[in-house]
């Protein structure tokens, strides 16, 4: 297994180098050096020399990724893109253009968003196979099928209306939770309540189809008949084989996502004010922030690639079947 | 009891709700704030954009100044209540002493006409005795040291933010301190905004910032992080003694008073650079650009503008007190209750990042924020329009005891024409095409109803425009006086625009009859280019194109994004585009200057943005600046004004009307259009706050115990079929 592993290490360099450079050419065909000067200096009294100056500063008066004036090797090493990517390949985020440390920010802002992000998984999951148990349970009854038709129409709510809902219905109408907010420490549980169940909430959708099919699929097959057979209780008979087999998929879907909830929530952080990675994305791609887009996309690549190669490992956990070569 | 609770989840779910909602006390659940701050002398206000520069050479956003401005402290600033708006000293001992000369160095009159000045020096001197606020760039050890210089790399470990540092000392404010920030300005690596302007005004300024770049470099290329600016001189700017500068403008600027009472020149102590320079500092993201030192009554303790920013009352302000002076209109309204009381009188003001209107909107309802902006959105919600367009507040809002307070801004949104594109410009070596191209601005200035825009997407927040200058700027004139008479005519007291026919005659004379372009026999095309675009830009596109439509003018939108239009714009490659300016000071000059020929952007990269140039109007604006205020210089504008209605270079639009919301525990709340640092004239209420804040939020239950009952009494059938299914033998 750890020749697999390291096999799949070293796939990854080639991996990153080309979301690296797609980063790089996207961003860059949208904005200019110049771009990224006016939109730091700001649009009253900018003189050309400052734009200048500010380029020279970082690093950006240099060419994209082709310096045709250098010699040798400096064609390719004395240019935006190898200034700005080789760093990345040691965790060495630099600074923003705005002149933070990015990894001091990324590990600041990283645990709001786990914060918020962890109980929306462990919470989400325990409430999706529940439900989606029950309607497993109760399948081809009215149960199922008026819980099936809830979670399609729950699928079809934008999740901006869960949280606008919620805001107003459980934070206004109410008065139960602060409507937005964060505080840092133990007293974050009272900003993160709402969240979370909004999060919760607009996920039972889609997670409970996605369950009660694995659990049907699980239902009919001949084990599970032998169980019945034996004289086991349904509840045993759902909890005891049924669950405990359907557990491969769902693994798969859980593991691959864990790596990525460092990368915290867009809208929810938005909406909430939550100081956590997703909102430092979203400002940095506002504010043509490159340093911070080029770190936070690697990043992403790196969990989400990591949350790949996690998965592959756990199914030789839960399925002896599986060898890893 | 674990075990047997396990055994019913009910029973196990009534546990957690109990405990959850025992953990909740007094205050109300939905209480963002901690109890004690609620019923102190505590500001609470959002943010919706994270400050990008707290450098006061840097910085020259209003969303940055209202930090900063509680924090660093200029020469001047504004009354707080007198209108209009007066210059009083602030930490000056007085009104800065203004000296003209010649060009042989004689001292002239102060009323000695502009072009006979050669340099005019500003000598101002500051009050004794003021100190910072306390700071660990300040601290020293017992004998005498700096506490925090020099520091090694290793002496940082463990510490993030300022207050990491756990002894902080002061000094007393002096002269030298505000030379150096002028010499910061020059600086090239500092970027200031400012520098420019400066460069054409203060002696020696741009050669100062040739020399310090050169010392930078040297600097770096020894290794020190730190360039210090203090051993190099700059003609311009003297120290004479502890508590007097001078700063020695070569040419007659009197609009640079203003400047003195802007952040740009609020003084830096030299030991608060050095501190933040040093090694390691920057990797930790503890500058000079993230923790404001200065003397103001407020100091900022907490700075993560990614959650928020709390400003805490300065133990080393010098003191200052309430205005006395104002209008019998303030003193109705209270605003003179604190006569002569020291400030500030509020201790801390916390600061929270609110990105989205609607959580920020609500939280102002439910009384966690205290004053509060008005977005489309709510706008209904809290404001009724009266039929003779007076703004009311709704009948929920006054319950409340919310107050609303409504100011004209001193800014404006405009409309304008590209003036070196042949078409809407005219050839410039041509007098009948530039007839026609007169013509044809002129009747689409007619054609855009701004009435109708304000009404529509401004929900009536916004005076028509007339003219560039808005209200509360000198040379404004209302009424009849004021009207632009191309575009209005004047009948039963008020301004009424002129008939589209009339708009239609003019085009017919620019050679367009009923929009037609006689090159190609079909609709003439013009191009309106854009930064605007989304869902949300749509509908006000569309209203652009139909305003051109009733002309028969087919406007075609050119949308594209902030980039590429702020270069089409420096290339001059847009033909009709809209922008705005927001005043730096209340000087007419900061807006006719916006069409200045020798500002334009294409030529000039000024701020002249339509390229209009025009010599008689060149000619009074370079008279006009130089001007007091009074008869003579209104004559001036007046003229001025007149040549840019008769030449419609841009269509005026309108002057934003601000509508800001308070409630009844935030006094002294006055709208403020030039002044930045006005936390300090604020007093809360803290007790009538806490008490309302409980009245209005008190938590309802009902509908969860209601939910829960019908969940329970909607398993009872599921239980049933569940043990009928579990005792159902198999067939």
């Amino acid at each position: 297994m750890m020749a697999y592993i390291v096999r799949r290490v070293l796939y990854v360099i080639p991996i990153l180098v080309g979301v690296n450079l797609l980063t790089f050419l996207l961003f860059f065909v949208v904005n200019s050096p110049d771009d990224m000067a006016r939109m730091h200096l700001g649009v009253k009294r900018v003189s050309d020399q400052a734009i200048a100056e500010w380029k020279a500063e970082r690093g950006y008066d240099k060419p994209l990724v082709w310096n045709a004036g250098a010699e040798g090797l400096d064609k390719l090493t004395d240019t935006i893109f190898f200034d700005k990517s080789v760093r990345l390949f040691a965790f060495d985020f630099g600074q923003s253009d705005s002149g933070r440390n990015i990894g001091h920010d990324i590990a600041q802002r990283m645990w709001p968003s786990l914060a918020i992000a962890i109980p929306i998984m462990l919470v989400g999951l325990a409430v999706n196979i529940s439900f989606s148990l029950l309607l497993a349970f109760f399948r081809g009854t009215y149960l199922d099928f008026w819980g099936v038709v809830l979670c399609v129409a729950m699928m079809s709510v934008s999740g901006l209306f869960y949280i606008i809902g919620g805001q107003v219905l459980l934070g206004k109408l109410l008065n139960l939770f602060p409507i937005s907010g964060y505080a840092p420490g133990p007293d974050a549980w009272r900003f993160l309540v709402l969240p979370v169940i909004i999060g919760v909430i607009s996920g039972i959708g889609s997670g409970t189809r996605w369950y009660r099919t694995l659990f049907l699929e699980e239902v009919g097959k001949d084990f599970v008949r032998t169980a019945r057979a034996k004289g086991l209780s349904e509840r045993a008979v759902l909890f005891g084989h049924v669950l405990r087999n359907a557990l491969i998929p769902i693994l798969t879907g859980v593991v691959v996502v864990i790596p990525t909830l460092f990368m915290g929530s867009l809208l929810l952080e938005s909406f909430f004010g939550i100081p956590g990675l997703g909102s430092y994305t979203i400002d940095a791609i506002s504010r043509q922030d490159f340093a911070i887009v080029r770190a936070m996309v690697f990043l992403g690549a790196v969990l989400y690639v990591l949350g790949l190669l996690l998965t592959d490992i756990s199914y030789t956990l839960v399925d002896p079947r599986v060898r890893l070569q | 009891m674990f075990k047997r609770l396990g055994h019913n989840p009910f029973r196990l779910l009534l546990l957690l709700a109990l405990l959850v909602l025992g953990g909740c006390g007094d205050p109300p659940w939905n209480d963002p704030w901690p109890s004690e701050d609620v019923s102190g002398s505590v500001f609470f206000s959002s943010f919706a954009e994270r400050p990008k520069y707290l450098d006061p050479a840097r910085s020259y956003s209003s969303n940055e100044w209202a930090f900063i401005s509680q924090v660093y402290e200029p020469p001047l600033q504004y009354h707080y209540l007198k209108r209009s708006y007066e210059l009083v000293p602030l930490t000056a001992d007085g009104m800065p002493e203004v000296r003209r000369y010649d060009a042989a160095g004689r001292l002239l009159p102060a009323d000695a006409p502009a072009d006979q000045v050669a340099t005019t020096e500003y000598l101002i001197h500051i009050r004794p005795g003021i100190r910072y606020q306390p700071h660990p760039a300040f601290a020293h050890t017992a004998d005498g040291r700096y506490r925090y210089w020099p520091l090694r790399e290793e002496g940082l470990a463990e510490r993030y933010t300022l207050a990491d540092f756990s002894e902080t000392g002061t000094r007393e404010l002096v002269a030298a301190d505000y030379a150096y920030q002028i010499k910061r300005l020059a600086f090239p690596p500092n970027h200031s905004p400012l520098a420019g302007l400066l460069a054409e005004h203060i002696e020696d300024f741009a050669a100062f910032a040739k020399v310090a770049a050169e010392q930078a470099l040297r600097d770096r290329a020894a290794g020190r992080l730190w360039t210090d600016l203090r051993p190099l001189q700059m003609e311009g700017v003297r120290v004479i003694d502890r508590y007097t500068c001078s700063i020695r403008l070569k040419d007659s600027y009197p609009q640079f008073i203003y400047w003195l009472a802007t952040n740009f020149f609020a003084p830096m102590p030299w030991e608060a650079e050095r501190f933040h320079a040093q090694p390691g500092m920057i990797e930790r993201n503890i500058t000079l650009n993230w923790y404001p030192v200065g003397t103001g009554p407020f100091m900022l303790t907490e700075n993560n503008p990614n959650l928020r920013m709390v400003l805490e009352r300065n133990p080393n302000f010098h003191g200052e007190r309430y205005p006395a002076e104002g209008s019998e209109a303030d003193r109705a309204r209270g605003l003179l209750d604190d006569a002569g009381r020291p400030m500030p009188f509020i201790d801390k003001a916390v600061y929270t990042l609110e990105k989205e209107a609607i959580p920020r909107w609500n939280k102002f309802l439910q009384g966690y924020y205290d004053s509060s902006g008005i977005a489309s959105d709510s706008f209904d919600q809290a404001v009724q329009l009266a039929a003779d367009g007076d703004a009311r507040l709704t009948p929920e809002m006054r319950e409340k005891g919310i107050a609303l307070d409504t100011a004209v801004e001193t800014s404006i949104y405009y409309m304008s024409f590209n003036m070196r594109d042949p078409m809407v410009g005219g050839d410039p070596d041509d007098p009948a095409d530039q007839q026609r191209a007169r013509k044809l601005r002129q009747a689409i200035a007619i054609a855009v109803d701004w009435e109708e825009f304000i009404a529509i997407f401004n929900n009536g927040r916004g005076l028509p425009a007339h003219g560039p200058l808005p209200p509360g700027i000198f040379g404004y004139r209302e009424g009849r006086e004021g009207i632009n008479p191309v575009v209005y005519r004047w009948q039963d007291g008020k301004p009424v625009r002129r008939s589209i026919e009339e708009a239609k005659r003019l085009l017919a004379e620019a050679g367009y009859p009923d929009g037609i372009d006689p090159v190609t026999g079909n609709a003439l095309v013009l191009y309106y280019d854009t930064a605007l675009s989304g869902p949300g830009s749509k509908s006000i596109l569309q209203w652009y194109v139909n305003q051109f439509r009733k002309l028969g003018i087919s406007l075609v939108v050119r949308a594209t994004d902030y980039n590429r239009f702020q270069e089409k714009m420096l290339k001059g490659a847009a033909q009709i585009f809209s922008w705005g300016w927001n005043a730096d000071y209340p000087d007419p000059e900061n807006f006719l200057f916006l069409l200045y020929g020798p500002n334009g952007k294409v030529e000039h990269h000024g701020e002249n943005a339509a390229n209009f140039t025009n010599a008689g109007f060149d000619a009074l604006f370079e008279r006009m600046k130089n001007l007091p205020n009074g008869a003579e210089r209104q004559q001036v504008i007046d003229r001025m004004v007149a040549i840019l209605q008769t030449e419609s270079p841009w269509l005026f639009g309108y002057y934003p009307k601000a509508f800001s919301l308070h409630h009844a525990w935030y006094h002294n709340a006055l709208p403020h259009l030039m002044a930045n640092n006005t936390l300090k004239y604020k007093r809360i209420d803290g007790a009538l706050r806490a008490r309302r804040q409980k009245e209005w939020n008190q938590p309802v239950t009902w509908p969860l115990w209601t939910l829960l009952g019908l969940l329970v009494l909607s398993a009872v059938p599921a239980i049933r079929d569940y043990r009928a299914r579990e005792r159902r033998r198999a067939r």
